[in-house]
């Protein structure tokens, strides 16, 4: 009898899905109230993307240069090396640019955005806010959610170009691979429209998921500062499991 | 200069209670709230919600605003039965009334000016310079237009409690809402406070609800108080018939007995089998 009454928790973790999916139908319906609050919508982009930039450019000009290191010591073996630009270039556009993105995305921004809507949430803001007729959905949570929709792809694509960069760093200017081959060979490799947009598009989901999860947990937790501090890990345990999971399904529908 | 008279209120109206609750009931977390609680708010009077902790009296607001929904019972505002109201004539309802949170619940991003504009930025295309002006008057009525450019965290809690006011007020509501208003204040900022809710109501003549514990602050502003206790009004009265104390109720809660009708001890098993000290 126990067993029924207490939820598990894999019924916990279905509820809080089913949850997270009525959110989310709110936040679409809140969409249009929203462009009224645009310039709230361009301030998030900033705060989610351009405030993210460092981390992202920083990490993936390192992950650009480990790929080159790697791929050209096992590409040496076969005799390769001169495909390293496609390998390193497919590897980024494909999965690591948008996956690795995400990730870190989920970790600086995700959590930053649960951490402000959950302490709103635990200092009244939000009620004050609905008890000015002023729908919080519309003003804070569709914005986040655009913006990290907006953001996602653009600072994918900065991590890519960076992570081309230290590949190439590492590949033509460190272990001497001739510059040409490395452009040349990428180029005539790396489809725009397979490739690379479907990087963009793995991003765009990242972004809504990664934000949606960032803002249920804040609108959701409890007004504590453990339940804050929760929501806050939530976010980047969640956010992480999910980029992986939709990344895997997208790739088998995608290839 | 021909200017159209404005159109005078219905008699009956006027008489009318701003809010009229009926038969209210509310279980939470499996315990009763309310038990069928009947209520009226008068207009243009400083009416007080009083009891003991926990017995529901911001809950009761969270009902009156249409926050929370209600097991059972009718609340009508201004004529509007709140739980009927659609998301867009609870908002316009909402529009109408002020609401002054216990902790302010100032928006941190933005200055003490701001977040007096905010309701007035959201709702009406007013032009820059009288939205400034209208923003000043405020703050001047509450005492902070010196404090415009500060920021929330540079307040202090009793100047936070005014801004928050002057936001409440700031687009002229026909009902204010205080939620505990005189928590936490020292004996300055609180009288402050309780002038400023005395002058509102005679200058505007604004029709106010006051949730509070402190009797002596609340005396000196309602008009009307209602007792609050195990889920149904116990006792209501002018300040002056309440602090007499007739009933057991009254006795205990203006004098600050420890225990009585509202016992000291919250539910629990027997104390001496729960020590194992009998059989």
């Amino acid at each position: 009898m126990t067993a029924l009454r207490r939820p598990g928790l894999f019924t916990t973790g279905i509820a809080q899905i089913g949850a997270c999916g009525i959110f989310l139908l709110h936040i679409l319906r809140a969409l249009p109230r929203s462009l009224r609050y645009l310039r709230e919508t361009v301030r998030q982009v900033f705060f989610v993307g351009a405030m993210s930039l460092t981390i992202i450019m920083i990490c993936g000009l390192f992950v650009g240069m480990v790929l080159g290191l790697q791929l050209y010591h096992t590409l040496s073996i076969f005799g390769g090396t001169a495909a390293l630009g496609t390998v390193v270039a497919l590897s980024l556009y494909r999965e690591l640019g948008p996956v690795v993105t995400a990730l870190l995305f989920a970790g600086r921004a995700g959590t930053s955005i649960t951490a402000e809507i959950g302490l709103m949430r635990a200092t009244d803001q939000l009620d004050a806010m609905e008890m000015m007729a002023v729908d919080p959905m519309a003003y804070v949570v569709a914005p986040r959610f655009l913006a990290g929709v907006i953001a996602m792809p653009l600072l994918a694509c900065i991590f890519n170009a960076l992570g081309i960069f230290g590949a190439h760093l590492v590949g033509v200017n460190w272990l001497g691979l001739d510059s040409g081959t490395f452009w040349s060979n990428m180029t005539s490799s790396v489809d725009v429209w397979t490739d690379v947009m479907n990087g963009v598009w793995k991003s765009a989901v990242f972004g809504a998921v990664c934000t949606l999860i960032a803002t249920f947990q804040g609108y959701t937790t409890p007004p504590t500062s453990e339940g804050v501090a929760y929501a806050t890990t939530r976010t980047v345990v969640f956010s992480s499991i999910a980029t992986l999971a939709i990344d895997f399904v997208m790739t088998a529908f995608l290839m | 200069m021909n200017a159209t008279p404005a159109p005078k209120p219905d008699a009956a109206a006027v008489h009318e209670p701003l809010i009229r609750i009926r038969g209210l009931r509310t279980v939470l977390n499996g315990k009763t709230i309310f038990d069928g609680v009947d209520l009226d708010i008068p207009r243009g009077r400083v009416t007080a919600v009083m009891g003991p902790s926990g017995t529901g009296k911001t809950t009761l607001i969270r009902h009156i605003t249409g926050q929370l929904r209600p097991d059972a019972g009718e609340i009508v505002v201004d004529g509007q039965s709140v739980w009927k109201l659609g998301r867009d004539a609870l908002f316009d309802l909402r529009e109408k009334i002020g609401y002054l949170f216990q902790n302010s619940a100032l928006l941190t991003d933005f200055s003490v000016f701001e977040n007096v504009a905010f309701p007035l930025r959201q709702h009406l295309k007013l032009p820059e310079e009288i939205l400034r002006n209208i923003v000043l008057t405020k703050l001047q009525a509450v005492g902070l237009r010196g404090a415009a450019n500060l920021m929330p965290n540079e307040l202090s809690g009793g100047m936070m409690r005014r801004v928050a006011l002057a936001r409440a007020i700031v687009r002229d509501p026909m009902l204010i809402i205080y939620d505990e208003p005189f928590v936490g204040l020292d004996p300055i900022a609180l009288n402050q406070i309780v002038k400023l809710i005395r002058t509102l109501n005679e200058t505007l003549g604004v029709t106010a609800i006051l949730v509070a514990h402190e009797f002596s602050a609340v005396r000196r502003v309602a008009d009307h108080i209602h007792l609050l206790a195990g889920g149904k009004i116990v006792a209501h009265g002018t300040p002056d018939e309440l602090a007499r104390g007739e009933t057991p109720w009254t006795r205990q809660f203006f004098s600050g007995e420890a225990d009585g009708p509202v016992p000291f001890h919250y539910p629990a098993p027997d104390y001496a089998r729960q020590l194992g000290l009998s059989a």
